[in-house]
């Protein structure tokens, strides 16, 4: 395949930002891992997100590693984005609180509204 | 070349494109101020007391590096300008060790001169002054750091022009230091020990490893018999000292000096470097017939031996195995010449006036002791002589010209060209074009290799064989000329190597010419011409002619490469480290 | 008698008992037991403080933070996090103390934080994962290099660029598309592009930011770059400090190669474009165009003059195109969206957007985006929430240590290139830094020499020793000793600096003292005139005294000095001892019943 070609149907492939062209995911979780989220502990965010996605056998929603949002005092930052295009970000996540998120966020889908934005930031 | 136009100071100029501002200026007459630039070798624009107004520039521009173009207007004077440079410039002397009654660059400091030019009354920014430790390890050189205003033409001498790196910038800032790396002494890193560095400080930073001291006290000693020897670029350079025209031979008055300030004998190094012609000519000759390793190089230059020791040891073998001149001259007067005036050589003391300061460091060698006893006790620099006879008081322009004792003090033309790149080379020619042809040859001066082109390479047809040889003087021509060796791309009978750039005419412990001067003059050129005048002037011009020579061979060597005269006037070479192994 | 850090006042007014204002006291009990808070902090009830309509109204001092419309079960977390943690609850917060709406907003686009920002050089920042080059493709990743390779001539490009009005992201400002058409000018065999991500300035990392979120876009930018200027190679030079944003460039480089956007013959078009990394070794210098040249050709890092311009000369003697990472992060967007969209956004002689990073004394500190000719006032006060603990707005500092200040004069100045520097600022590479009231701008000054002293490479005097003097005046200042002859000394020196020494960042290293002089000259002169800081952040000129009249005798003071300057017995005032106080500020911080003071 040309190369043109290939970018085409990586574009044309992908069913948007959401999922990151996998028609089989309906969440995707980015946590943000630049240079300010892993010095305030994204990695280990990271892993619980996984290992709790993992131990629930969760296999449709998607973790993924995104640069920095901005809002680095907000770090570990969290966005997670459904199959309808809402974007959640949490912020100021731990490891502690990623179990509560997947429970009632993941699997329930009930916002974990403290956790949120907007009681950091107006 | 293209001519543009440009404005300075109002005055319209048509200069060559190439021109730097400061080029232009100065062909217009108009005078720029400088200090760290030095023409050819340090053009950097670092110190910015050259900085003039460029017209649509927000900021001064240093006129030493800003090229012309068309329609470039400059002003070189202003208020703004004035006082720019005097802050500059009393920045720099606000960390300056300002000891100047004491320095040995008084009158000749360049940053001195400069202070005086800018009529710099008050220093207004005093505050903290560096101190680091002075470097005073080298036999050969000394480092001031507290002295240096790092315009880094020492760094550009030793980097670019040499090519051997010995010192460079280090730390940053306030704390920048022109020093060998990880702040070793120059004497624990490949300096070459040159002396180059010290002939472009402006200021007092550099300095040779003093050696009056020891010879005043030598001087003193009745019990001592002082013999000294000046090697050929002497006498074409100590003039300067007295401000005499770059290039006067002062020969007569140099000798009539040294013997004013005590000196048992004077004698001549070109002797000795006659004596040089006949072993390495004769080693030429053999290795040529024999088929021993090519090309022979010279080792004349204790520089670019020890060069060759710490760069290029595959190289060693192509040394002659010659001692230097002066080294080989001391070995005799232990010798020869302590026999047969009956002196015993442990009461001598032989003193070398030198334009070199790696022959302060080449005469603290072990294996250059034939006799037991150093060949050399000290060694002076043109400058360190010119010290003594003004200590002395000695007032050396209305000296009458003597000459040089007997029995070690005649010379030939040839011995004296030693004192020029491709004098060496010349000088063997003359002898070995003899030598093989069996016959006198009228044709003896061989232009071919004299003049200040880098690497110079003459075929020179004698009898049946055709003689390839080349010449390169200051170390960054002989990294390329002995790079094209190695690589298989040049083949050559005999290659002469100097250190210094122009030979030993510019070695460096000679007069030093600030940046002004050589500017505009080159001052190399100027005394290889005296060089060469005295050559011209010489009754006898080729070393095998030498009666002096003829005799000491009949009388004590034998002849040249005898068991004798290499016990005597041979040494040998040993690689040396690179870069010391940094824990 | 028992001191309590923490008082925690409950209302027990009826409407408030009504509402358990019992049971949340008990929770408080039992949850400062569980804390092992109960000897720092009492637990009071208290008459109405009247705002029954929020009830059950907390009060936590000595904070003075007012909780509304509190339950038992939010108890746990204000033990936790404001006595425990001394994190206010915010959510909890009395409407008139949180700024905007009750509902708090669930995503980082609906604060009010991001909604006066624009976002195109960050645009894929914290979206796109930056280790996959497909979710780059998905959002229009290497479609203007297709674009550019496929359908346009380099003098095109270059004219977009130029129509675009894009200038130099990294300080100076120069029009971008000019460098472009210079380079692509100047005739040789070889020709460089590179990427200065040397980004040094103190508290900036919009670079780092672009190059660990959206490194793709970088490498699209710098091989359009290429394809316009004729070159075949491009260098970024990336600190050595900036670890992850090596390892994802080096990721992104790889994978762009491997789909034919980077390397040999791209997209099939002939074209061929390669990127290698340069680490720099941290010297702030470096991010200076000549001094990163220098340093990628394995040199000591040092500016040379200029002219020659790099564009003429640059690496290794070559024409050499040279732009900072947020420049071109923006080129694949105006590629793709056209000059004229670009164009529009901005102001007449700054288009586009700029990144900022806010930090400061400032509530919401981070990396915004915004479109050039936004006020200071809204980055301050809409976009950063204003300055922390009601403090007053001073001066803001744009530029690092090349720029200067901006006085709340001048806060509603439109921020764009010309107007920064017409203020005695600059833009910089975006870094700007907020100072309220409790600043000493004669300190800020010293600050940022200290900085520039530091980093100094040492080529030039006026900056070498130039600035050293410059620091030395300073601290005679800030530390009593100054003398008016002083301020004119710096004057002189700051003055001279700028016009003479050899490269920008020496030029510029004056700018935060002659800016500050600008608009402070009556700070320095209180410094010199009076021995005074007006700011009270001079140590040697503030000292601090105990009001006999509020002085308990209680003595907390005196155990808590660290240098034992401070004695006193019961029943009288306790006296600090000036001589030996190092004016620490703890005594001050410790005394339960305010009764240190720090005279200015």
């Amino acid at each position: 395949m040309k190369p043109i070609e290939k970018m085409e149907k990586t574009r044309e492939g992908a069913i948007g930002q959401t999922t990151g062209g996998k028609q089989d995911v309906r969440m995707r979780i980015a946590v943000g891992m630049a240079t300010c989220g892993i010095a305030a502990g994204a990695k280990q965010v990271m892993d619980a997100f996984n290992e709790e996605l993992k131990r629930r056998n969760i296999n449709d929603v998607k973790t993924v590693l995104v640069g920095c949002r901005g809002a680095c005092r907000l770090e570990p930052l969290v966005e997670i984005t459904g199959e309808n295009g809402e974007m959640v970000t949490y912020v100021n996540m731990t490891p502690e609180k990623v179990a509560r998120v997947v429970a009632e966020h993941v699997v329930n889908g009930r916002i974990c509204i403290d956790y949120t934005v907007g009681t950091e930031v107006e | 070349m293209k001519m543009v136009n440009i404005k300075i100071d109002g005055k319209e100029l048509q200069v060559p494109e190439n021109y730097t501002i400061l080029e232009a200026a100065r062909q217009a007459n108009i005078s720029i101020p400088t200090l760290c630039y030095l023409k050819g070798i340090n053009e950097i624009g670092a110190c910015r007391m050259c900085i003039v107004e460029v017209k649509g520039s927000r900021s001064f521009q240093a006129a030493c590096v800003y090229p012309v173009s068309e329609g470039l207007e400059v002003r070189t004077q202003s208020p703004a300008i004035r006082e720019a440079r005097k802050v500059t410039l009393e920045l720099i002397l606000s960390n300056h060790d300002r000891s100047c009654l004491t320095c040995v660059r008084s009158r000749t400091c360049e940053l001195q001169k400069l202070a005086e030019e800018l009529n710099i009354k008050d220093i207004r920014f005093n505050g903290e002054m560096q101190r680091k430790p002075m470097d005073d390890f080298s036999p050969s050189i000394v480092r001031d750091p507290n002295k240096c205003i790092l315009c880094r033409r020492c760094v550009s001498m030793c980097k670019n022009i040499q090519k051997v790196a010995a010192i460079d910038t280090v730390e940053r800032g306030f704390d920048t230091i022109v020093s060998p790396i990880y702040n070793l002494s120059l004497n624990e890193v490949p300096c070459v020990t040159c002396g180059q560095c010290i002939n472009v400080c402006p200021v007092g930073a550099l300095r040779e490893k003093d050696s009056t001291e020891i010879v005043w006290d030598a001087l003193a000693n009745k019990d001592l018999h002082l013999v000294v020897q000046t090697a050929p670029a002497v006498r074409v350079a100590l003039g300067e000292e007295f401000g005499m025209p770059i290039g006067t031979r002062v020969t007569g008055k140099m000798v009539a000096a040294l013997k004013q300030l005590g000196f048992a004998k004077v004698f001549d190094t070109d002797t000795a470097a006659d004596l040089t012609i006949l072993e390495e000519g004769t080693e030429l000759i053999n290795r040529i017939k024999e088929g021993g390793k090519l090309p022979l190089i010279t080792s004349c230059s204790p520089g670019w031996i020890k060069f060759c020791e710490h760069f290029y040891p595959e190289f060693l073998d192509n040394l002659s195995t010659c001692k230097s001149p002066h080294e080989m001259f001391g070995a005799l007067l232990k010798s020869y010449y302590a026999e047969k005036m009956g002196i015993d050589p442990a009461k001598m003391f032989v003193v070398s006036v030198m334009p070199c300061t790696a022959k302060k460091f080449e005469r603290q060698r072990p294996e250059l002791a034939s006799t037991g006893y150093p060949d050399v006790d000290a060694v002076l620099t043109t400058r360190e002589l010119a010290r003594m006879i003004r200590e002395a008081g000695i007032d050396f322009k209305s000296l009458p010209d003597e000459t040089f004792d007997d029995p070690m003090g005649e010379a030939t033309g040839a011995g004296v060209i030693f004192g020029a790149t491709g004098g060496v080379m010349e000088a063997a020619l003359r002898t070995v074009a003899d030598i093989l042809t069996g016959k006198s040859n009228e044709d003896i001066e061989y232009t071919e290799v004299r003049g200040i082109e880098g690497i110079k390479e003459a075929k020179i047809k004698i009898g049946d064989l055709e003689l390839k040889a080349a010449v390169a003087h200051g170390l960054g021509n002989a990294r390329k000329l002995l790079d094209r060796i190695k690589s298989g791309k040049a083949d050559y009978h005999f290659v002469e190597i100097m250190a210094c750039p122009g030979g030993c005419v510019n070695g460096g412990g000679q007069p030093i010419q600030i940046s002004e001067v050589r500017s505009v003059v080159d001052i190399s050129k100027e005394r290889a011409k005296a060089i060469y005048e005295e050559d011209r002037d010489m009754p006898i011009r080729k070393s095998h002619e030498n009666p002096q020579v003829q005799k000491l061979y009949k009388e004590y060597l034998g002849e040249p490469g005898s068991h004798k005269a290499h016990e005597l006037l041979h040494t040998h070479y040993a690689p040396r480290e690179s870069y010391p192994d940094i824990p | 008698m028992q001191i309590y850090r923490s008082h925690v006042l409950i209302c027990n007014d009826s409407t408030c008992a009504q509402l358990d204002s019992g049971k949340i006291m008990e929770e408080f009990g039992a949850q400062l037991k569980k804390n092992k808070l109960e000897n720092e902090v009492k637990v009071l009830t208290a008459g109405c403080p009247g705002m029954c309509e929020q009830g059950p109204v907390v009060v936590v001092y000595p904070e003075g933070t007012v909780y509304t419309m509190v339950k038992p079960e939010n108890v746990k977390e204000i033990v936790e996090e404001h006595l425990l943690k001394r994190k206010i609850v915010k959510r909890l917060l009395h409407k008139d103390m949180m700024e905007e709406g009750d509902t708090p907003a669930k995503a980082l686009d609906d604060t009010k934080y991001f909604k006066k920002q624009l976002r195109i050089a960050l645009r894929n920042c914290g979206i796109i994962n930056p280790e996959d080059i497909n979710e780059y493709i998905e959002h229009d990743g290497y479609k203007a290099l297709e674009k550019v390779l496929t359908g346009m001539t380099p003098l095109e490009v270059i004219d977009t660029v130029k129509k675009s009005g894009l200038r130099g992201r990294g300080g100076g400002g120069f029009p971008t598309g000019l460098k472009w058409e210079f380079a692509y000018k100047s005739q040789d065999d070889e020709k460089y592009v590179c990427c200065n991500a040397d980004e040094g300035d103190p508290g900036a990392f919009m670079d780092r930011s672009i190059l660990e979120g959206d490194p793709h876009s970088i490498i699209e930018a710098m091989t359009i770059a290429g394809y316009a200027i004729g070159s075949k190679q491009g260098f970024i030079y990336v600190r050595a400090e900036y670890p992850i944003a090596v390892k994802r460039l080096d990721i992104a480089i790889q994978q762009a190669k491997e789909h034919g956007f980077l390397g040999e013959n791209v997209l099939n078009t002939g074209f061929s474009f390669d990127i290698e990394l340069r680490l720099g070794a941290g010297a702030f210098v470096c991010g200076e165009e000549t001094a990163l040249m220098t340093s990628i050709e394995g040199k000591r890092g040092e500016p040379r003059p200029r002219p020659p311009f790099p564009a003429v000369k640059g690496l290794w003697q070559k024409p050499t195109l040279l732009n900072n990472v947020e420049t071109y992060a923006n080129i694949p967007v105006i590629i793709l969206k056209g000059p004229e969209w670009f164009a529009s956004i901005g102001t007449e002689k700054s288009k586009g957007t700029k990144v900022f990073a806010i930090g400061g004394k400032i509530n919401n500190t981070g990396l915004i985006e915004i479109p050039m000719g936004t006020t200071l006032r809204e980055v301050i006060f809409d976009i950063g929430g204003g300055i922390p603990n009601g403090k007053k707005f001073k001066a803001a500092q744009t530029g690092g240590p090349s720029g200067g200040c901006i006085p709340a004069s001048h806060m509603d100045t439109p921020i764009e290139y010309d107007t920064l520097v017409q203020l005695g600022s600059m833009m910089g590479s975006g870094g700007l830094i907020v100072m309220d009231e409790d600043t000493c701008m004669v300190d800020i000054a010293k600050f940022f020499l200290e900085f520039t002293v530091d980093e100094s490479c040492g080529k030039c005097p006026p900056c070498r020793i130039g600035t050293k003097r410059m620091l030395e005046i300073l601290e005679k200042i800030t530390s009593g000793k100054g003398t008016e002859e002083d301020i004119e000394k710096l004057e002189i020196l700051a003055n001279n600096i700028k016009l003479s020494a050899l490269c920008g960042l020496g030029q510029t290293a004056p700018n935060p003292v002659l800016s500050t002089l600008r608009y402070f000259r009556d700070e320095y002169e209180a410094h010199v005139k009076e021995k005074k800081c007006p700011a009270g952040v001079c140590k040697s000129m503030i000292h601090y005294v105990i009001n006999e009249a509020l002085c308990k005798s209680c003595g907390i003071c005196a155990r808590n000095c660290p240098v034992n300057c401070i004695s006193g017995q019961r029943g009288e005032p306790y006296v600090i001892a000036q001589e030996k106080c190092i004016k620490c500020g703890t005594c001050m911080v410790k005394c339960p019943f305010k009764a240190i003071f720090k005279n200015v």
